[in-house]
């Protein structure tokens, strides 16, 4: 305990209170306070309504969910795979390769998303790879964002994975796929699912690529909130923020799910 | 002979070796040409597209018309000032909280930590939504101030300025702050704050002597990385909406989707590129020796 004196305990906690609460809090629930208003020109929001949510779940808000859902699971997938087939071939590299891999594959966090996807753009809108226009290149964009994620996650999975298994699994006679399939796999499910859910999530609310990229009869949601915005329906499009918000918590909640019954097998 | 059987097995332990690295070098070949392929071919292209005016032919063009622009010092101006500036604001707010959590717990603290760990996994737009409702002139704050003394506009008209988007950016990044403090403290000694608390060390003398020292590389990992994310920032700015916040990665959107500019978006997307993975190596080298 750092601080003994009862009063200035209760103040640096109020201090905190005012810091956290409006920065934090506030803006989540203001977002659902203005999800079930029309009016908003006092303190409290008015004209309570289920109208927006009603709009909010079908039509072309209901597609956009079906697209961001389905690229949100198509990137996560795809960069699992590849970030964590690099990061168990970087673990069985020396040292100085085991770090250019390292460095090549987080290399698009830094890269900003508005860069990969004008480079998917002018990359992908000629031949002989041409992408531009279809749901694809939507896909491809996120899964070369969230794959530096999935990979540094898994990576660092596997440089605590304890050796004793496989050297054991081998020794016994198993051949290399067999310990990658029964032993090293079982024993990364925990971060693997956990590496998907943040790809899931980061997916989920991409914008800045998407915006670059996103074909007309491919939306996900995020442009949809944008364009609701942008036309001035901030209600509407808080309603299907708060879709967005249900929608990745609900997954991430599964996901964890998995997680736990996988640590506890 | 004892010394033959040894050398034959260290050179038949060498050729096994190189092979084994070989056959590593081959499973990790397949990821690395998909990355090659989907990530660093693309941005070679924008390279060189930046190197081809619409005139045709290869030259500087681009990059003399772009740097001469008003518009793009502006923007460069404006991002870095901005990333400084949220990221100094995500520090000093981010340490004080994670300060409170750590070491002055109080009921809920471990739900409020559970809770920054949420909020990382929204998209940074909603803050900016958000705000709007709280800062925009009709919001909250707003509301309030005309409700109470009957004026016709409220006094906070800042959204649509750098503020605005400055504020959004503190909100949203000082969790990723937060995060590496909270494992930082979780593993800090406690016996050392009440060793120096019992020798008559008030607070903020042992934030400073005992905290702050063992904190300064979760801090530094983390500023880091808020300084390359703010630099890299869109979605707040885009959602602000305002005219006169400009930054390099709104302007390579605007310039490529709304002016069909490639050549000078290309340019733009060079030099931000450049700024933030020069950032990013060096939030790399920092947190290596920091051990984060």
């Amino acid at each position: 305990m750092l601080v003994h004196s009862r009063g200035a305990r209760w103040a640096l906690w109020a201090v905190f209170l005012v810091l956290f609460l409006p920065l934090f809090a506030l803006p989540l629930l203001v977002v659902l306070g203005a999800s079930f208003a029309t009016h908003w020109s006092s303190v409290l929001p008015s004209g309570p309504t289920l109208a927006n949510y009603r709009s909010a779940t079908r039509g072309e808000a209901l597609q956009a969910l079906t697209t961001s859902l389905l690229t949100a699971a198509g990137a996560s997938l795809l960069a699992l795979a590849t970030g964590t087939w690099a990061a168990l071939a970087g673990a069985a590299l020396g040292k100085r390769a085991k770090r250019v891999l390292d460095a090549l594959f987080v290399l698009p966090v830094a890269v900003p998303s508005v860069v990969v996807g004008l480079s998917v753009l002018v990359a992908f809108s000629q031949p002989p790879l041409l992408l531009n226009g279809t749901r694809w290149i939507v896909i491809l964009a996120h899964t070369v964002l969230v794959t530096a994620f999935a990979h540094q996650s898994v990576s660092a999975a596997v440089t605590r994975l304890d050796p004793a298994y496989e050297q054991a699994a081998a020794s016994l006679g198993a051949r290399p796929a067999q310990v990658l399939w029964r032993i090293r796999l079982p024993l990364l499910l925990p971060s693997l699912t956990a590496a998907a859910g943040l790809c899931f999530a980061l997916s989920m609310g991409e914008l800045s690529a998407t915006m670059m990229l996103y074909p007309p009869d491919w939306t996900p949601l995020p442009v949809l909130i944008y364009a609701a915005t942008d036309r001035g329906a901030l209600f509407s499009g808080s309603a299907v923020a708060v879709v967005l918000m249900a929608a990745t918590l609900l997954v991430l909640f599964a996901v964890s799910r998995v997680r736990t019954r996988a640590s506890y097998r | 002979m004892a010394e033959a059987v040894r050398a034959a097995r260290a050179v038949r332990g060498r050729a096994e070796g190189s092979r084994r690295s070989l056959g590593a070098f081959g499973r990790a070949l397949p990821p690395v040409a998909l990355l090659a392929l989907f990530f660093l071919y693309p941005l070679v292209l924008v390279v060189r597209q930046s190197f081809r005016p619409d005139s045709g032919g290869t030259s500087v063009q681009p990059y003399a018309d772009v740097f001469a622009s008003e518009a793009f010092r502006q923007a460069l101006w404006t991002t870095v000032w901005l990333a400084l500036a949220s990221t100094a604001g995500c520090l000093v707010l981010g340490f004080l909280l994670a300060l409170v959590i750590a070491f002055v717990p109080f009921p809920g603290a471990k739900a409020v930590a559970r809770f920054v760990d949420v909020f990382l996994s929204f998209p940074s737009f909603l803050i900016t939504l958000a705000l709007l409702f709280v800062y925009g002139s009709v919001g909250m704050a707003n509301g309030a101030w005309t409700g109470l003394t009957g004026a016709a506009q409220g006094p906070f008209q800042f959204l649509n300025t750098p503020w605005g988007v400055l504020l959004a950016e503190i909100t949203y990044f000082t969790p990723f702050v937060m995060r590496p403090l909270l494992a930082a403290f979780s593993q800090l000694d406690t016996a050392q704050l009440e060793v120096a608390g019992s020798l008559g060390a008030r607070a903020p003398r042992i934030v400073r002597t005992v905290i702050l020292p063992e904190a300064l590389p979760a801090l530094a990992a983390g500023g880091s990385l808020v300084l390359v994310l703010c630099l890299n920032e869109f979605g707040i700015v885009l959602f602000t909406g305002a005219k006169g916040v400009t930054t390099l990665p709104m302007l390579v959107y605007s310039k490529a989707i709304l002016e069909s500019d490639y050549p000078g978006a290309c340019v733009v997307a060079v030099v931000n590129v450049l700024i933030s993975v020069g950032l990013y190596g060096l939030y790399r080298v920092v947190s290596r020796r920091a051990g984060a």
